[in-house]
């Protein structure tokens, strides 16, 4: 089964390339999300404008961001919330337990949230004897199957339809077993009809979000389901657990950065729904929640401050990175062994949990760039990657084959003469080798290589010789 | 637990930003001159228009998420639209209603088809019909309050959702809901004393899902169907 979530990316990488299944889900969603971008993007012509704004919004939040967060502290408690401080995932997940005791919760609907899987907020749940239900339709699936989301916005974009009929067979099994189940919309259908029932049955609900704003004490979520809207408003307790710095000033910088949000994401110009939460329900309020918390966490986000890391905090969590990055589109999410993958998740899993734990991720990358190129806040993910690669170097903690190789390297690169006698030699002698096929097929010291593909033969002399010998191109 | 890690998280930031304790009086004027002055950023060309011009960019973008869009002259018709509407896409007359003073003023007694209950829905309820206080041009999206008059639930407990919107409440941009919702909770009549709305729920289309395969589903938890009657008259 994929899903993974062992660290070791070089090995998880191989496996899920021999993946067919996977290869299958891939193929198939490819194009969707980075055409949708494009077009968006060009039906916008303030779209560079609106990046190089929410870009600049961040900045100033996260340069100021202690008071921020103190005068949206204010705000929820004005508008009769409540906020807890969590420095780590262990302080928010006792939070959680804390606030779904005091309430005597035997279960907990979820909106779709990262720093929950964060968190691992169900894992804790259901050791406790609560149960957790995801209720985005991505979510709900990966939960069947006891995986992690494979993608920040579309968890089970890794799965085909056949595997979600498999596991819905598996666990719906008061279900007739000969229904007819092979297409999505009957896929939805039965979902829709599970879940329905349990958004009556928690007491708690729980979302994260994506914008906390210091101006009003309110939470927004931008989600197209609908679930996220019926998990805060069914149960009497609505938990909001968000990351210290999805805080924004104003309603305004909101509404600027949601116009870059959704067209990065999925290409659409706005989600289905946009909502804004502001405290529990007020009096004479026919439904919502008696009581609203927000779990404001830290776990290592402000370590990053004042690195050369601090500009991956003004990450929106769109996605468009690993939409567009070759490495994610080939070996999916997985593979990145936790729950942040692709570019992003390359730069912020290394700063979230150490470059001992996660720092061969950014290894992970070709340097095409397309992911700076798309980032709606404009977020200089491969030089951040390069930063952290040289963190790893310094650090010993890239393989010593690739040390000794560089160094080797390094000592002949610093001799010319040398470096040219031994090039001259080695083209030679390849070509000499090569010379019947014109290619080679295995070659000691390079089967990475040529485990996959075949090496062109060298014709025989190298480019510094060929030009000293006067030859030009013509 | 929690003031102890309260002052962890703000001390570590503090430190991390080169100073060792709040910013200093001169900054934090300025910040909050920031928030309370709200200035705009870039607001979209798109929605220079007329009037006129806004409600047909509203419906257009609404039906490009699959949002359903009928036209009535008058408040009277409205009830006759949703009749016709719930009988042409084979939906039961039985409706669940907004108690508010918009949707009060058309005749709903004389369509003695409807079968109507005032009020949040039930999980049984299968059509809902709410007003709604305003709508965004910009992209087609529905601005509903929460209030004792729009429960939010309707907006996504039943299959679907029959909106009336009076066309002189379609504005420009959601920087217009702010304004809105800003003076709605300054204006002592409003009894909104003092505070934003519980929720505000921006609707753009109906419900959605790509999760299997990224194949475009309506009806993934909200309403499958989002049908607007726009009242031109109003």
């Amino acid at each position: 089964m994929s899903g993974s979530t062992t660290r070791n990316f070089k090995a998880n990488a191989a496996r899920e390339l021999a993946n067919d299944t996977l290869r299958a889900a891939l193929t198939k969603s490819k194009g969707h999300f980075t055409d949708g971008r494009t077009t968006a993007a060009e039906n916008l012509p303030e779209f560079e404008a609106l990046r190089d704004q929410s870009r600049d919004i961040k900045n100033h939040t996260i340069e100021n961001l202690d008071f921020y967060l103190e005068a949206y502290e204010e705000k929820v408690r004005e508008s009769g919330g409540h906020v807890h401080w969590a420095r780590t995932a262990e302080d928010a997940r006792q939070i959680v337990l804390g606030i779904c005791r005091s309430v005597d919760a035997k279960a907990v609907n979820k909106g779709k949230s990262m720093i929950s899987e964060e968190c691992e907020i169900n894992e804790m749940l259901e050791a406790n004897g609560i149960r957790a239900v995801e209720t985005d339709l991505g979510e709900y699936i990966i939960q069947l199957r006891g995986e992690k989301p494979s993608h920040i916005i579309a968890p089970a974009v890794h799965l085909t339809k056949g595997q979600v009929e498999e596991s819905f067979r598996a666990n719906h099994t008061h279900l007739d077993p000969d229904r007819v189940l092979e297409e999505p919309p009957t896929l939805l259908d039965e979902a829709r009809t599970i879940l329905r029932k349990k958004y009556f049955e928690a007491e708690v609900g729980m979302t994260g979000a994506n914008l906390l704003i210091a101006e009003t004490g309110s939470s927004i979520i931008v989600t197209n389901e609908g679930n996220g809207d019926l998990s805060q408003l069914i149960p009497k307790v609505h938990i909001v657990l968000a990351s210290v710095e999805k805080i924004v000033p104003t309603l305004e910088d909101a509404s600027t950065i949601l116009r870059v949000l959704a067209r990065s994401a999925t290409g659409q110009e706005f989600s289905s729904y946009t909502t804004l939460s502001t405290g529990p329900k007020r009096e004479g309020d026919p439904d919502g929640p008696e009581q609203y918390h927000v779990i404001l966490l830290d776990n290592g986000r402000t370590d990053m401050i004042g690195t050369e890391f601090q500009e991956m905090l003004r990450c929106i969590r769109c996605g468009a990175c690993m939409n567009h990055c070759p490495v994610y589109q080939s070996v999916g999410g997985h593979a990145y062994g936790w729950v942040y993958p692709g570019p992003m998740g390359s730069v912020l899993s290394p700063g979230l949990l150490g470059v001992d734990e996660a720092g061969h991720l950014p290894n992970a990358s070709t340097f095409c760039g397309r992911c700076e190129e798309v980032c709606p806040v404009r977020i200089p993910l491969p030089k951040m990657m390069r930063n952290w690669r040289e963190q790893e170097f310094e650090k010993h903690l890239s393989p010593g084959t690739a040390r000794v190789g560089l160094g080797l390297w390094a000592f002949m690169a610093k001799r010319p003469k040398l470096y040219q006698l031994a090039t001259g030699l080695q083209m030679r002698l390849l070509a000499r080798i090569g010379h019947a096929k014109g290619r080679l097929s295995s070659l000691p010291l390079a089967k990475g290589w040529t485990k996959y593909r075949e090496l062109p033969a060298p014709e025989g002399r190298t480019f510094q010789s060929r030009w000293k010998s006067g030859e030009r191109p013509l | 637990m929690s003031e102890s890690n309260r002052e962890t998280v703000l001390g570590s930031l503090r430190r991390a930003l080169g100073r060792d304790g709040p910013v200093d009086e001169d900054t934090a004027a300025k910040l909050r001159a920031r928030m309370v002055g709200h200035a705009r950023n870039t607001v979209p060309a798109r929605t220079d228009l007329d009037a006129a011009g806004l409600v047909e960019l509203f419906e257009t973008m609404a039906q490009k998420v699959h949002a359903t869009v009928a036209h009535v002259s008058s408040m009277d018709d409205v009830p006759g639209a949703v009749g016709e509407y719930l009988r042409g896409e084979n939906l039961p007359s039985e409706i669940v209603m907004a108690p508010d003073a918009t949707l009060d003023a058309a005749p709903w007694s004389e369509n003695a088809l409807l079968d109507i209950r005032r009020g949040a829905p039930v999980e049984s309820d299968q059509v809902s019909v709410t007003s709604v206080p305003a709508a965004v041009a910009e992209t087609g999206t529905l601005a509903m309050y929460s209030g004792p008059d729009h429960p939010a639930t309707l907006n996504f407990i039943p299959e679907t959702h029959v909106v009336v919107l009076p066309a002189g409440r379609v504005v420009k941009s959601y920087e217009d809901i702010w304004d809105s919702i800003r003076a709605q909770a300054a204006d002592p009549d409003s009894g909104r004393d003092g505070q934003l709305p519980r929720t505000v729920n921006f609707v753009t289309g109906p419900s959605r899902s790509g999760d299997i395969e990224q194949t475009l589903l309506l009806g993934a938890h909200g309403p499958r169907r989002l049908h607007i009657v726009i009242v031109d008259g109003e």
